[in-house]
């Protein structure tokens, strides 16, 4: 067990053995996080041969772009992408306009009689995942006749509680001094909310839309039932049309695919993860 | 009081959206949902015979439902286990003050983008029966060359590692975020006091993280129950021979590819049983009691 902080700095030559050690550590640590996403990278770049080779290959081959062309044809891979960054995209978006309207309202009207109950129609949206509707949902959306809709795929997501607990939780530390401020001034409570309240609100607003936008991407029983024309299918079942398509599994070609379906999130967490850590270490603090 | 506005229309218009949304596609649902679970419904007509618990009984009488709630407990258990113990592992090296330990800390989080189905797929990759480098090494090690396409346990065991994995990067921000709560002064007098480090944090610091772990064991367990359809729809179909066949791949499959209406909503009831609960527990055990008791 390496020490931390409270390493006691008696021995250097002690101390710098720890600090190799800690680091080989974790690179072990890190390799157990990398190295599977790294072969697969790999593999994606292999011919069908390459794949079956025995030692495996853990160099990079030259089938790249045949690779990505191949799995690109084979399921549509470009209406795919465009699908699921679309509904992500609109999920996201469309769940941190909610999360925030409702956050506002009830953190800053005096008369919200309703609020508490309100509150605890949102929250109790934790406990209800799909499977525990998945019927019914369905059925409402065959009556409504949205199968096969960028409707279905969206608007069921809406509603956050993550997003209105976090905007509230944020909203109630923000001192009432600044909306009496505004209000002398002559500020509606709208114009507090766009003009004050949401620039305050940067680092939660792109912590809260890494994480939609990671959830909806990564969504894959919902669109699979929703959805049976390949023109409004997502990248997730993507994986799996390549996976099932012949009786030999062309790894080389679904790696491809898999690279496809998670570059985009990925982007988005390399992009947002310090707004999105940040505003886990203040949750924590309340 | 000081700083809220006096409109009394304006928040009922702020709140309707979510609330909308909330009534017409969660809570109207799960409460039709309930209903179903009485009846017996012709999905062509629509039609409803009601049939009181007799959805109930067929479910908890049958040995396939009774399998299936086993393979959930396993899996979500064995899930939770391996990724908590690895991710704290992990976590706590990452809280070393180290040059370069942003970096380290971003080679850990960044799974949390990925899907069940993408963990999945690289998985199966890893332990691709005849060339994969998990089976190659098992092969030059141990001499063994499993096959998990045939063989229930090793499937069963390839989406534990596959799940787990995948939550590690969410568990390891969880638990930096807890770890760089704990005071310094606390550790550094145990240290001062000549206890070794693994009495440390046994002693001062896991005590103080039980609230993250609390948390993460309460939402990897809804994870693993609820969110690993694509995972097992990917690899294994909930097979060989069932062996993977989770609550909600049962409950798909039932719902969605018999087209057992009736029956898929008890199985959703039973499903809500189970989050009211874990919820329940989380509600009332949460925060400090934890750190305390």
């Amino acid at each position: 067990m390496p020490l931390r902080r409270a390493a006691l700095p008696a021995v250097p030559v002690r101390r710098a053995l720890g600090v190799v050690l800690l680091h080989l550590a974790l690179i072990a640590a890190a390799l157990v996080v990398v190295f599977p996403v790294y072969y697969a990278a790999t593999v994606s770049t292999h011919t069908f041969q390459e794949v079956f080779s025995y030692p495996p290959r853990l160099a990079p081959g030259d089938a790249l772009w045949a690779n990505y062309v191949a799995a690109w044809r084979k399921v549509g891979m470009g209406r795919l992408l465009l699908n699921s960054t679309g509904i992500s995209l609109a999920v996201s978006l469309g769940k941190i306009v909610l999360s925030v309207l409702a956050a506002f309202a009830f953190t800053y009207f005096r008369d919200f009689r309703a609020k508490g109950l309100f509150f605890m129609l949102i929250l109790i949206t934790h406990m209800l995942p799909l499977p525990v509707r998945i019927v019914p949902t369905y059925q409402l959306m065959e009556r409504l006749g949205w199968i096969n809709t960028y409707a279905a795929l969206t608007v069921p997501f809406f509603a956050s509680a993550t997003g209105t607990l976090l905007f509230r939780q944020f909203f109630l530390t923000i001192p009432p001094s600044l909306s009496e401020a505004a209000r002398i001034d002559g500020a509606g409570p709208l114009r507090f909310l766009g003009q004050i309240l949401l620039p305050l609100s940067w680092n939660n607003l792109a912590a809260l839309f890494m994480v939609e936008f990671v959830y909806m991407w990564n969504q894959y029983l919902w669109p699979l039932i929703v959805t049976t024309s390949n023109d409004m299918r997502v990248v997730q079942i993507g994986i799996k049309m390549l996976v099932a398509t012949d009786a030999q599994a062309e790894w080389n070609v679904i790696m491809a695919g898999v690279m496809m379906a998670m570059l985009p999130p990925l982007v988005v967490l390399l992009i947002l993860q310090r707004s999105f850590v940040r505003s886990i270490s203040l949750g924590q603090e309340k | 009081m000081e700083g809220r506005y006096p409109d009394r229309v304006l928040p009922y218009v702020l709140v309707a959206p979510s609330v909308i949304i909330v009534l017409l596609f969660l809570l109207i649902p799960s409460g039709e949902a309930l209903w179903q679970s009485l009846s017996r419904i012709n999905p062509f007509s629509g039609q409803a015979t009601f049939l009181g618990i007799r959805n109930f009984v067929v479910l908890l009488a049958s040995e396939e439902y009774r399998h299936s709630a086993g393979v959930s407990v396993v899996f979500t258990a064995a899930t939770v286990v391996l990724s908590l113990s690895t991710a704290l592992a992990m976590a706590l090296l990452a809280n070393q003050r180290l040059h370069g330990i942003g970096i380290y800390r971003v080679a850990l989080i960044w799974p949390y983008a990925l899907s069940p189905a993408v963990a999945g797929t690289i998985w199966a990759l890893l332990f691709e029966p005849s060339t994969g480098v998990v089976t190659y090494l098992l092969r030059e090690t141990v001499g063994v060359a499993p096959n998990w396409m045939m063989s229930g346990r090793l499937a069963l065991l390839v989406v534990v590692v596959a799940a787990a994995w995948k939550l590690l990067g969410y568990n390891v921000v969880f638990f930096l975020a807890g770890l760089q709560a704990v005071p310094e002064e606390l550790t550094e007098a145990a240290a001062v006091d000549g206890a070794p480090p693994w009495r440390r944090f046994w002693a001062v610091t896991f005590p103080l993280l039980s609230p993250v772990t609390f948390f993460l064991l309460i939402t990897n367990s809804l994870y693993a129950f609820f969110e690993v359809f694509g995972l097992i729809d990917v690899l294994t179909q909930g097979g060989p021979a069932r062996a993977t066949d989770v609550l909600v791949y049962k409950l798909y499959r039932d719902g969605f590819v018999s087209i057992n209406w009736g029956l898929a909503s008890a199985q959703s009831v039973l499903l809500f049983v189970l989050v009211a609960a874990l919820t329940i527990f989380q509600f009332r055990y949460a925060g400090r009691r934890v750190f305390y008791s």
